[in-house]
């Protein structure tokens, strides 16, 4: 069995699904605030798109998302995503479209955790802040955003173990990360196949598992007095 | 906050001639985005007349689209339903008075809960594949299903407990006082008005369930998603085939939204729930696993 982890190099496949966790939570958290503004925002188109862009988003499945993302726009448009000249470019440019892919996906979810966020806010909060007669970029930069994400810790923590489960899916295009690993290590080593699955489930209860932890702690330590 | 309008003051005369500014360039922005994309597409052939004269053809809808569509729908309510049965399961016995029962559910909860879904499905269909004599595609159809309902089962179960613990303290007081044992109190009193409670939430958990039918692609299940890779193979219209399958998609988890926002305001209309379960129907619970999500 260590042999096997050793040989398909299974370590590089956990560090592969850490760096698509980091960098798709990080994309998927700035477009997902951006999107939650535009939902919050005075103008009606801006809420328009962005309750679009949920509704969509949330109802298409990820695998369709993460297929489409490696046809459409690698396969068809031929936009690289990563320098053709780069001997690693292949493995580059999967590894964006998947962080592209994870990132568009849970944007809709980071964005609909923010607004529970605002909805923890009392009224109290956004009439004070009228009342001092700021706009509504101070209000909102001021008052709300800073509120919403102290009371959104806990979806966004779930919206981050979610997405880092679902980082695996990223084997539909082939980008290596644990379940690929894990695919190539059952097909060569049927015979491990128990303890293979042993080894990934337990790496996912190891990395998910302090997640919640620290989101419990976190939401706990940083909840607004009221 | 339950309207955002107190986000902002009402406008007058002024800030609405300044918030149509906005609109007008909220509006370019967001038709130019949308523009450029169409245009790109266009200016690769991606989207041009004849690549969707394929999908108004019959061959399209009775050779791919509609067979994916049924094995997607097959998996899922195999799915949903099952899962249910073992949610239920897996609450009463974490629910249970045994304490070794309860800790035993909740190890298996926590850790289905864990385990993403795909490495479940993945393992199914190769121990199907070279440990049993399984042939055809019923270790995909397999695979998909114990998949679905391990996961979903452990989400349930969480939803059922959180169920039961909303309800008044009451209810199970006054069951134990009647003479009941802790299980009929749980069976005949609790479970019954935690279920009416949880109706809605367990519907939009179909949408869950459906979406993630699609990772059945990975292992060769022939539903949706595989149907419309082929199709875009055969007619050579990927990108149609892709605008076309996605919304069939949405079309019906909206359909499916539809009808747990419209059972639960019927529950709400009849009063007849003692607790309502919060945290649901906006966002799916998938979305909420791991940590004690739903008793927060």
């Amino acid at each position: 069995m260590l042999e096997t982890i050793q040989e398909y190099d299974y370590w590089a496949a956990v560090v592969n699904t850490l760096e698509l966790t980091l960098w798709g939570a990080l994309w998927a958290l700035v477009l997902g605030t951006v999107l939650a503004i535009m939902r919050l925002s005075p103008v009606r188109v801006l809420q328009w798109a962005g309750a679009a862009y949920v509704t969509i988003v949330r109802n298409t499945p990820l695998t369709m998302i993460v297929v489409a993302a490696n046809l459409i726009i690698w396969t068809q448009l031929k936009i690289n995503l990563a320098d053709p000249q780069s001997s690693t470019y292949i493995v580059d440019n999967g590894m964006r479209l998947g962080i592209l892919a994870v990132a568009v996906y849970h944007a809709a979810f980071v964005c609909e955790a923010l607004r529970a966020g605002v909805n923890t806010i009392p009224l109290g909060q956004a009439e004070a802040a009228r009342s001092l007669g700021m706009t509504f970029p101070q209000s909102l930069t001021q008052v709300i955003l800073p509120q919403a994400f102290r009371g959104a810790i806990t979806p966004l923590g779930n919206a981050l173990i979610a997405l880092t489960k679902n980082t695996t899916v990223v084997v539909a295009i082939g980008v290596a990360q644990v379940s690929h690993a894990m695919r190539r290590m059952i097909e060569f080593r049927p015979d491990l196949l128990f303890q293979i699955f042993g080894l990934v489930a337990l790496t996912f209860v190891a990395i998910t598992l302090p997640m919640g932890l620290v989101t419990g702690w976190a939401a706990k330590k940083w909840a607004v007095q009221r | 906050m339950s309207t955002q309008a107190v986000l902002f003051d009402a406008p007058g005369p002024r800030t609405r001639r300044r918030h149509l500014l906005y609109t007008l360039i909220a509006g370019a922005a967001v038709l130019g985005l949308v523009g450029y994309v169409l245009a790109v597409l266009w200016r690769n052939g991606q989207i041009t007349p004849d690549r969707w004269a394929p999908i108004v053809g019959a061959e399209a809808w009775t050779s791919y689209l509609l067979p994916g569509l049924q094995a997607t729908l097959l998996g899922a309510l195999i799915s949903i339903v099952l899962a249910f049965l073992l949610g239920l399961v897996l609450a009463m016995a974490r629910m249970s008075d045994m304490r070794w029962l309860r800790a035993v559910a909740a190890v298996v909860v926590e850790f289905f809960r864990a385990v993403p879904v795909l490495i479940m499905m993945l393992f199914v269909f190769y121990l199907l594949t070279y440990l049993t004599d399984v042939e055809g595609m019923w270790p995909s159809l397999i695979g998909v299903v114990v998949g679905l309902v391990l996961y979903n089962a452990a989400v349930i179960a969480e939803v059922v407990r959180s169920g039961v613990n909303a309800l008044p303290k009451g209810q199970g007081e006054a069951g134990l006082s009647i003479g009941l044992s802790s299980l009929q109190v749980r069976s005949m009193i609790l479970l019954p008005q935690a279920l009416t409670a949880m109706m809605p939430t367990l519907v939009s958990q179909l949408v869950v369930v459906l979406k993630d039918t699609a990772l059945g692609y990975i292992i060769l299940y022939p539903e949706l998603l595989n149907s419309v890779r082929q199709m875009g193979t055969r007619f050579g219209n990927v990108t149609v085939a892709f605008i076309v399958g996605a919304a069939v998609f949405i079309l019906v988890n909206w359909l499916i939204t539809v009808v747990a926002h419209r059972l639960e305001r019927r529950l709400q209309r009849r009063g007849h729930i003692a607790a309502v379960v919060i945290n649901h129907v906006e966002q799916p619970l998938e979305h909420q696993p791991g940590g004690k999500t739903t008793d927060q």
